[in-house]
């Protein structure tokens, strides 16, 4: 087990498009890191770079304290998992699973132990003897686990390695590695473009865009303060209301309301400017709904829900606006890089599932304007600026 | 038309097949049975089924050591060959140079020469190197006509493989010799079975390299061999012998057919289709 660390590190392809851009990220021994971002964004080969398999453009990478740039994959000891498993179709699983041993000509007693132990961790103990090609596809996830963790690596990492499954197998998936790696304690860097991946599984999520790292922190951290625009529509799922904002006399005018301008933002800064308002459905509620307690934090305000969409253990409302054009072509050139539909403006609200809401008719809601974000509509920052980051867990 | 009805057409369609391709062999097979002047006998079957063919082929020096000679040459060229497609079509699949193009267009314009307009410069430079009539003669021409249509055989085939596969196993520990040994090459096998018959054949079947390379029994092969055949005998037409001889030829091409079918059908379609 060991501690890596990325330096500035440059990924040029052949084209000379940086695919990773000058990303710098130290990954603590033991720690549980996630790489998330967009198709393209340069994932794969940042974790490419780390396990050797591609070049370094330039940067210091060093794993445990010793710079391995120039390192084959084999003397790097890095375990990985590929996205589409990579087993080897000509061997059965337990020669796949023993295939790391018996490179490093370890005999067949320990090989034979160490699969054996690995098999009844992955509950694969049924079917060592069958070849990859006659298993589910969560079997064959899990034999390439099996691969990966049969011997002592410094660190595994993980290529989307859930993105083959169906749903349910990926909720179950998950948890499985979550539970894993809790129970080996090695480092992980895990890459993927699915959310919840990224939230429930990682100690610290660093979100990639375009080969340029955004922001590195904890997934509450992450949630609650994103640094830039891109992280906040990437971030949570529904994502996050853009709304546009105008700053007169101190006052946050959106489409529905005007709120007080949220604490740590200097209001003679932001005077007279259109902003982009950054509101989570969460962070709305059906007025009828809110704690007596929590009240005061937000506001009030009318509307009229065009849609509502009532799930069971939660309830979404939509509710149309109006934008201008110019906060409009940015929340839609954000919306197509983020791979969602650029749709014309509306608000969703999470709802209370109780709420009986009426499509069609004015209704009231509240919203908590304390947790309201304000990002600049030209260079996509929060006005807020950076918070101090996270400590990194131990 | 119903089911039947085409199903029928398929299966006459069919038999008509085998019985044009197989006709003429089993013409030689019987050929082969016949003793002494029963060639004339003016039907399919022998009158009388002997094995004295065989045993005058398999008598006379010429044969055996034309026979030794196939089989060397053959294996040899085979193996000689496969080895070198192999490397060649990896570095080919995986490797970005420059003139990778050209090399396989090249590789498929000697493939599509005509054999016969090699013999004469052939003949020349094999005798000024002292390479006519060796078995080194015979196994270059062989190489050089075999080497093309495996590359392109196997390069289809590592192309399948998918780049993961190596990179899988060098992140396991592997060294890039022990990633292809261990990974690729067993990946590639029907291809690799694929490419060895096919050269094998090559070589066993070839008339024109065989006759006009060689002089004596030092390499002279079993096709060109069962030509100086009718020399040899002075009171009859040795055409039965030469039937048997012919037998005992196709008799290790059945053979390794037989045992590779099932490859060789794994290989050829295999890598026609991304699978
Ligand atoms: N071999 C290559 N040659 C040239 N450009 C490449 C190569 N591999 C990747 N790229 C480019 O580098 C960028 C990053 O690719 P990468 O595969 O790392 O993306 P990713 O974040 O893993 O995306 P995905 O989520 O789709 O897997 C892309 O713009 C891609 O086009
Ligand atoms: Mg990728």
């Amino acid at each position: 087990m060991a501690a890596i660390s990325l330096k500035n590190i440059v990924k040029r392809y052949g084209d000379g498009y940086p695919a990773v851009n000058d990303v710098s990220l130290d990954i603590a021994d033991g720690e549980f890191m996630i790489l998330v971002g967009p198709s393209g964004c340069g994932k794969s080969t940042l974790l490419r770079m780390i396990v050797g398999l591609e070049d370094i453009t330039s940067g210091d990478l060093s794993i445990g304290g010793r710079r391995v740039n120039e390192l084959a994959p084999r003397e790097r000891k890095l375990a990985m998992v590929f996205q589409n498993y990579a087993l080897y179709p000509h061997l059965t699983v337990y020669e796949n699973i023993a295939f790391p041993l018996r490179l490093a000509k370890q005999p067949d007693e320990t090989v034979r132990e160490k699969v054996e132990k690995v098999a009844e961790l992955l509950e694969l103990k049924e079917h060592l003897h069958r070849k990859p090609s006659q298993l589910s596809g969560g079997q064959r996830q899990r034999v390439a686990m099996g691969r990966a963790i049969v011997r002592e690596a410094e660190a595994f990492l993980f290529d989307e390695p859930l993105s083959n499954l169906d749903a349910k197998l990926r909720g179950q998936m998950r948890t499985e590695i979550s539970r894993l790696q809790r129970r080996l304690g090695t480092t992980t860097v895990y890459v993927t473009h699915d959310q919840t991946e990224a939230m429930t599984l990682g100690d610290r999520v660093a979100v990639l865009r375009k080969g340029v790292l955004q922001q590195c922190a904890t997934p509450r951290e992450l949630y609650e303060h994103p640094v830039n625009l891109f992280v906040a529509g990437f971030i949570g799922a529904p994502p996050m209301n853009l709304l546009p904002a105008t700053v007169t006399n101190g006052k946050v005018e959106l489409p529905f309301c005007t709120v007080p301008i949220p604490s740590g933002i200097d209001p003679a800064a932001a005077e007279g400017k259109l902003l982009v308002a950054g509101l989570r459905p969460g962070h709305f509620e059906d007025a009828a709904y809110v704690d007596a307690a929590k009240r005061n934090r937000g506001q009030t305000f009318e509307a009229t829900v065009d849609v509502t969409e009532w799930l069971g253990n939660e309830q979404y409302a939509y509710v149309p606006y109006e934008s201008p054009e110019e906060i409009r072509a940015q929340v839609d050139a954000l919306a197509t890089e983020l791979d969602m539909e650029a749709m014309r403006p509306q608000l969703i609200i999470s709802l209370d599932p109780a709420s009986r809401i009426k499509e069609g008719r004015p209704a009231q809601f509240w919203v908590d304007t304390s947790r309201m974000h304000l990002f600049n509509p030209q260079t996509g920052n929060n006005l807020a600026g950076q918070r101090e980051p996270d400590t990194q867990p131990a | 038309m119903g089911r039947g009805a085409s199903k029928a057409l398929w299966a006459i369609a069919g038999v008509l097949i085998i019985v044009y391709t197989l006709f003429p062999v089993a013409w030689i097979v019987s050929l082969s049975f016949k003793k002494g002047s029963d060639v004339q006998n003016q039907q399919f079957f022998p009158t009388e089924w002997s094995w004295e063919n065989y045993k005058t082929v398999l008598d006379s020096g010429l044969f055996t050591s034309a026979l030794r000679n196939s089989i060397g040459i053959s294996l040899i060229s085979t193996v000689v060959s496969v080895t070198l497609a192999t490397f060649a079509a990896y570095a080919i699949a995986r490797l970005e140079f420059s003139g990778k193009k050209l090399v396989l267009s090249m590789a498929l314009a000697i493939a599509m020469f005509p054999t016969i307009s090699l013999v004469p410069p052939l003949f020349d430079l094999w005798r000024t190197l002292g390479l006519y009539d060796t078995w080194i003669g015979l196994i270059i021409p062989y190489m050089s006509f075999t080497l093309p249509l495996s590359i392109w055989t196997l390069s289809a085939f590592f192309r399948e493989i998918p780049w993961e596969m190596e990179q899988a196993a060098q992140v396991d520990g592997a060294t890039p010799w022990q990633a292809f040994r261990k990974v690729i090459v067993p990946l590639a096998a029907p291809g690799v079975f694929t490419a060895a018959i096919l050269t094998f054949f090559f070589a066993w079947n070839d008339f024109v390299f065989g006759i006009s390379l060689t002089a004596s029994d030092a390499a002279r092969p079993v096709p060109a061999a069962l030509a100086f055949f009718t020399g040899e005998s002075f009171f009859t037409e040795p055409t039965a012998a030469i039937a048997a001889a012919a037998v005992v030829v196709t008799i290790p091409v059945i053979v390794l057919v037989l045992l590779f079918q099932r490859k060789i059908v794994a290989g050829l379609t295999s890598g026609a289709v991304k699978g």
